[in-house]
């Protein structure tokens, strides 16, 4: 742990992976920085796994380069440094859960204690269990239990989430808020722009394999977090549309508006009082799905 | 005093000293061939067919004739390295081979990949729970020929014979792991089956060279199972004309053979998981 202040957890330079003429992630660089909290956020098949997997060295890039504390990612110092979530690994179903802790506990050398890393994932009472008998959620967890049973100063938390109901989600951020707490550099990816807000001090917004935006939660939400008008006109004008205040974007398709705003009463109040004919009016939240197209666009 | 001091020394060592491991004996490949032994005897139906099998056919074949002889020897003693070889051809290609193209359909290995765990480890558990399961089956077995069809070899012998097994068992071993890496989960038993029955037959394990159709016989001196068993029988009194040493080239040769294509379908795999 003899780190210059320069050395960054986990970089990515230039990053690229294609396989034939399909382009996965294209030229994505990332960083996090000692103790910082960075969420990987976009829709499914953004690139935020394989992303996550090139910085890990577990998938060969086209180009590029990653670093983990500055040495190979594949490296043993590397590896003792790293805790690792991933999704979909899948465990051996006729082991107990203490079993496979206390495996995963010899592979480092200063490893938390077995009941540390069991209670952080709430499995207390789950230690005798084999691994084929535990709920997703349960599963989910004892993936926590071994990306921090030993004593990680980097975790990769890969859709970390998945399968847990709400509950035991909150309950699941405030550990990972306790991992950040305890001075620990955290990436992890999401498709919740919730979860994303909830736990990161930095977002990088990915989609189609590129990056479309980067910020606090708070700069990304506002970029991101609009709503859309939506009614049915007769007759409109496009310029006329663009023109109300508000409006950041409109669509026109078959007599049906799409605007989208972040002042969604302004606008409303103008289009009212406005010539438009306005029949079927509604107002929604934007998906974020929808907000990742107009990022990208 | 003197144990005063080293008690204070001690407790300064376990608290402060956060350089040293957190206890003393961690190693992880010990704890890893122990994860490998419980995840194999936790799967009923693979114990079942490693330690009663062997033993439903020693009493339905052997047992009525087991005061014939047969090459010389009691056939008692003659069938010790036949279903010897069986029982650790059997444990060597299933063990740890088969459950190789399971984790792999689940993606465990790219997790424990992603550990400091090292290959070694991971594949020195797996044949060191491999040879502990054979030792296991194989030893199971002859309790059970002495009990049920008294026969005996004098405790030296048992022994000699229980080493040659082991011997015996690495190239099924290698098999083993060529065959779970070339092949999807779904398909590896049975493809191991189909190895491994005719093999055993071709082989003369369950029928005598000497009693074997034409055309196996033709066949037999070029297969692994057929000199893993010369092993045993020259071991007994009962061996071929050929020498101990050419059987043994034999098995280190199929040996080489099988860990060289287990290397070969392991970076196929690799080029697959990390390309």
């Amino acid at each position: 742990m003899s780190d210059s202040p320069q050395t960054l957890p986990v970089s990515l330079e230039h990053a690229s992976k294609r396989y034939g003429a399909t382009t996965v992630v294209d030229d994505f660089s990332f960083e996090a920085r000692p103790g910082e909290t960075v969420a990987l956020l976009g829709p499914n098949g953004a690139g935020k796994t394989t992303s996550i997997s090139m910085m890990l060295g577990l998938k060969h890039m086209t180009s590029g380069q990653a670093r983990i504390f500055d040495h190979m990612p594949t490296s043993t110092e590397a590896r003792v440094r790293t805790g690792i979530m991933l999704q979909e690994s899948g465990l051996p179903a006729t082991l107990k859960v203490r079993e496979i802790v206390e495996l995963f506990s010899r592979f480092y050398p200063h490893p938390i204690s077995n009941a540390e890393a069991i209670e952080a994932a709430m499995l207390t009472d789950k230690t005798e269990r084999r691994i084929a008998d535990l709920s997703g959620g349960e599963r989910q967890r004892l993936y926590f239990a071994l990306a921090i049973i030993g004593e990680p100063d980097l975790l990769f938390l890969d859709e970390p989430t998945v399968g847990m109901d709400v509950t035991a989600r909150g309950i699941f951020w405030d550990r990972i808020r306790q991992m950040h707490a305890r001075g620990k550099t955290i990436v992890l990816t999401t498709h919740y722009l919730e979860e994303a807000d909830a736990l990161a001090d930095r977002i990088v917004v990915m989609n189609k394999g590129v990056q479309v935006a980067e910020g606090t939660p708070a700069e990304i939400k506002a970029t991101v977090m609009g709503k859309v008008v939506r009614f049915h006109t007769p007759s409109v004008n496009a310029a006329t549309l663009r023109a109300l205040p508000g409006v950041e974007e409109a669509t026109l398709t078959d007599h049906t508006v799409e605007l989208f705003t972040r002042t969604p009463e302004i606008t409303v109040k103008a289009l009212l009082n406005g010539p438009t004919i306005v029949q079927d009016l509604e107002v929604g939240g934007g998906t974020l799905e929808d907000a990742f197209v107009r990022l990208t666009a | 005093m003197q144990s005063g001091v080293s008690t204070t020394a001690t407790v300064a060592a376990s608290v402060g000293d956060t350089t040293q491991p957190r206890h003393g004996n961690r190693s992880a490949l010990l704890y890893a061939v122990y994860c490998e032994i419980m995840k194999t005897i936790r799967v009923p139906m693979f114990t079942v067919s490693l330690f009663v099998l062997p033993a439903m056919l020693f009493s339905l074949f052997v047992l009525p004739s087991i005061h014939e002889t047969q090459n010389g020897v009691a056939v008692g003693n003659y069938t010790m390295p036949s279903f010897g070889i069986y029982v650790v051809m059997m444990a060597g290609v299933f063990s740890s081979g088969i459950p190789i193209a399971n984790e792999r359909g689940m993606k465990w290995n790219l997790l424990l990949r992603a550990t400091p765990m090292k290959l070694r480890t991971y594949f020195a558990s797996k044949v060191i729970m491999s040879l502990l399961i054979g030792a296991a089956a194989a030893t199971f077995f002859f309790i059970f020929a002495r009990v049920t069809g008294g026969v005996d070899l004098g405790i030296a012998m048992w022994l000699k014979l229980l080493g040659t097994l082991l011997v015996a068992m690495l190239p099924f071993i290698a098999l083993g792991l060529l065959i779970g890496y070339a092949v999807g989960p779904q398909a590896a038993a049975g493809v191991a089956n189909l190895i491994v029955l005719p093999l055993s037959f071709m082989s003369g394990l369950f029928i005598p060279y000497d009693s074997l159709p034409h055309f196996a016989r033709q066949i037999a001196p070029y297969l692994p199972a057929y000199h893993a068993g010369q092993l045993g029988w020259h071991l007994i009194g009962a061996g071929d004309d050929t020498s101990v040493a050419v059987h043994l080239l034999w098995v280190a040769g199929y040996t080489l053979v099988f860990v060289a294509g287990a290397i070969w379908f392991y970076r196929r795999d690799e080029g697959k998981t990390f390309g």
